[in-house]
């Protein structure tokens, strides 16, 4: 050790006396240089918030608005963070939409004319959304079709097919069960109790493992950004349960509405499931590494063509629980379950949450970021009565906006350095 | 050390793609602890040589042994498990992930299932230490942020992370300044001090009088010979690399 001290202490770039001063700083330059994160999603956030709250303070602020506006985005949020999976790649999945949209279909049909249980209805939804992801991930990865022209292709072809699967009548019930998913609300006390274990499961274990690669003499967090990040967390979590908390029912004594909606639990859950996949496993490295540089992990033995494939049936996996979610919102599947803007928002959301459209770059989190500044346009749009035509103007500005931010921070990254 | 038994012996090797005839007969010898420089004309067959050795375009015909034995490498994989690594011109470094990741690429260490970020970056360090690296800030740098020299550590530091025996490096100077090059030559050097068989692709004669104990010379798909470089001089290697012929009491 004694040869290489002044070295490790060179390299050792995470002094513990940090200031608030400093870590500023740090964040600064890293800015300066193009890694943005979520930043400008956060900002925009803010922006679309106070803009709404100021116009619409009688609607826009209030609880069962923020309610209403979870469950609403649900679907669109969860199928975006199953197209992070893809976006990584450099890929895109247009028809990730749709895929939710037939898995949804397949499901309320075995369950409401097939009498299948509702377990069962749900595996085979998820099984569908699989069986797609699968045929799309094969032709790209050994046919080598551009991802844009099979995606795009079966935009049209699942669109068909749950046309066919919804026959005459137009719609299909999904079933009590599936109902309740996307508009009941579990027990307020349960809220801060889940709420609590995730802040505190949070903090604890980034302080351990902060401790642990301390001693062992490896980079690690400053103790002040851990206190502030587990302290933003918990603020941040504690105002939205307790928001949730509120009730919120315009006719309380019929029936009242309060906690936080079980949608939240459900697109929470997918998100920490799918980032420990991306961030801890093996095969969530070599996600990156195909997206960052697909020949240098080819060499690196890394089996692409497996990684294209897996990406593909994650995303479309994740698509058809998003497909539930739409079928819950809207009691049930019809012509347009997936369809209209469903797609544009979800790769709006990730896009604009800050998953690069370029490969290599973004988060499971960004997908759920940018999905709530969907979410907030369409719905602050929705409460000052606007039509759909500048809904849809509004939002596909913004998701131009994003891509070119993207595009503009990678030049700024590759300017300086970073990426 | 310099002397040990040959650590990769290749004997009348030959590789064509459809009609092209690339390598007729090629003999190469690695010893442990030497610098090989592999020197040759553009088209000479330099790079399909140390393609056939790194399995990515396995040899038709030929003998191929790996301390003493014959051994069968059809793909990168098989020359990994003998020791083998590459480091390529292009450097196949991941530009969106950090110096820990990419030294580990395609092979990250696992606990319980999980990435062991832990292990891989004291590993990490403990090699970029042995190697006296002293260029680099934070083994949590990504990639992208490195100067060119930087890189060329990174991927050297990759390659002997796995115990290896014999690094290969493909023209590991090509773009580097003048202070980054030598920084990489003396890195060169450290490698075979340490033990290992270490071969040099480079146009580069000086770079190759100042590192290599051996160099063998490519023409045409042809061992012109394999010469001690302190028995020879840059004229005779020019002559070797242009005409193919070599001045008697050359031949090793």
């Amino acid at each position: 050790m004694s040869v290489t001290t002044d070295e490790s202490q060179q390299m050792h770039d995470a002094p513990s006396r940090a200031t608030v001063v400093s870590l500023w700083k740090d964040y600064l330059a890293k800015l300066r240089g193009g890694d943005v994160g979520s930043l400008p999603a956060v900002l925009g956030l803010l922006v679309l918030v106070t803009a709404f709250s100021v116009l619409r303070p009688e609607t826009f602020t209030k609880a069962f608005n923020f309610g209403n506006l979870i469950q609403q985005s649900a679907g669109v949020t969860i199928i975006a963070m199953g197209m992070v999976f893809v976006l990584l790649l450099g890929e895109i999945d247009l028809a990730a939409g749709y895929t939710g949209g037939v898995s949804a279909a397949v499901m309320s049909s075995l369950l409401t004319n097939h009498g299948w249980s509702t377990p069962l209805g749900i595996l085979a939804c998820l099984v569908t959304g699989m069986v797609i992801g699968t045929f799309i991930g094969l032709i790209v990865s050994r046919l080598g079709v551009p991802s844009f022209v099979v995606t795009l292709a079966l935009f049209l072809a699942l669109q068909g097919v749950m046309l066919s699967i919804i026959g005459e009548k137009g719609s299909i019930d999904s079933g009590d069960f599936v109902a309740k998913l996307n508009s009941e609300t579990i027990p307020v006390w349960l809220g801060w109790v889940i709420a609590a274990v995730l802040v505190g499961a949070y903090a604890g274990l980034t302080w351990l493992s902060n401790r642990r690669r301390r001693r062992h003499g490896l980079t690690a967090q400053p103790m002040l950004l851990w206190a502030l990040k587990s302290g933003f967390l918990a603020l941040i979590v504690g105002l939205i349960v307790y928001y949730l908390s509120i009730e919120r029912s315009p006719n309380a004594h019929i029936k009242s509405i309060k906690g936080v909606p079980i949608a939240l639990l459900i697109i929470i859950g997918i998100a920490l499931v799918l980032s420990a996949l991306l961030s801890r496993t093996k095969w969530g490295s070599h996600v990156y590494a195909v997206g960052g540089n697909a020949e240098a992990a080819r060499r690196a033995g890394i089996n692409v063509p497996m990684i294209q494939l897996s990406c593909f049936m994650v995303g479309s996996t994740v698509a058809a629980a998003g497909g539930i979610m739409l079928a819950s919102f809207s009691g049930g599947v019809n012509n347009v379950t997936g369809g209209t803007t469903t797609l544009l928002y979800a790769v709006g959301a990730a896009v604009i949450g800050g998953t690069s459209l370029f490969g290599g770059k973004g988060r499971v989190i960004d997908a759920l970021i940018g999905g709530t500044v969907v979410a907030v346009i369409a719905n602050g749009m929705g409460l000052m009565n606007q039509p759909d035509s500048r809904k849809y103007m509004v939002t596909g500005l913004v998701l131009l906006v994003a891509a070119s931010v993207d595009a503009i921070s990678r030049r700024r990254a590759a300017a300086s350095g970073r990426f | 050390m310099s002397s040990g038994e040959p650590l990769l012996e290749l004997r009348g090797v030959h590789k064509s793609f459809g009609a092209v005839h690339v390598l007729h007969g090629v003999d190469l010898t690695v010893r442990p602890g030497r610098v090989t420089a592999l020197v040759g004309d553009n088209g000479a067959g330099k790079s399909t040589l140390i393609k056939g050795i790194a399995g990515i375009y396995p040899f038709d015909e030929g003998e191929y042994s790996f301390e003493g034995e014959h051994v069968k490498v059809h793909s990168p994989k098989d020359a990994n498990d003998l020791g083998i690594e590459v480091v390529y011109q292009d450097l196949a470094l991941c530009d969106n992930l950090d110096v820990v990741h990419n030294m580990f690429l395609g092979r990250e260490l696992t606990k319980n299932g999980l990435v062991d970020e832990d292990t891989m970056e004291s590993r990490a360090r403990e090699t970029l230490d042995g190697l006296s690296v002293r260029t680099l800030q934070s083994v949590r740098t990504h990639v992208a942020a490195l100067s060119g020299g930087q890189r060329q550590t990174v991927a050297i530091a990759r390659a002997v992370l796995w115990n290896s025996k014999i690094v290969i490096l493909d023209e590991p100077t090509a773009a580097l300044g003048v202070a980054q090059t030598e920084q990489v030559l003396k890195l060169v050097r450290r490698l075979a001090d340490r033990g290992l068989g270490v071969v040099l692709i480079s146009h580069n004669l000086n770079e190759v009088f100042q590192v290599a104990d051996d160099i063998a010379v490519l023409y045409l798909g042809q061992m012109v010979g394999q010469v001690e470089a302190n028995s020879t001089n840059r004229e005779r290697i020019v002559q070797a690399i242009t005409t193919g012929n070599v001045n008697e009491g050359d031949a090793a």
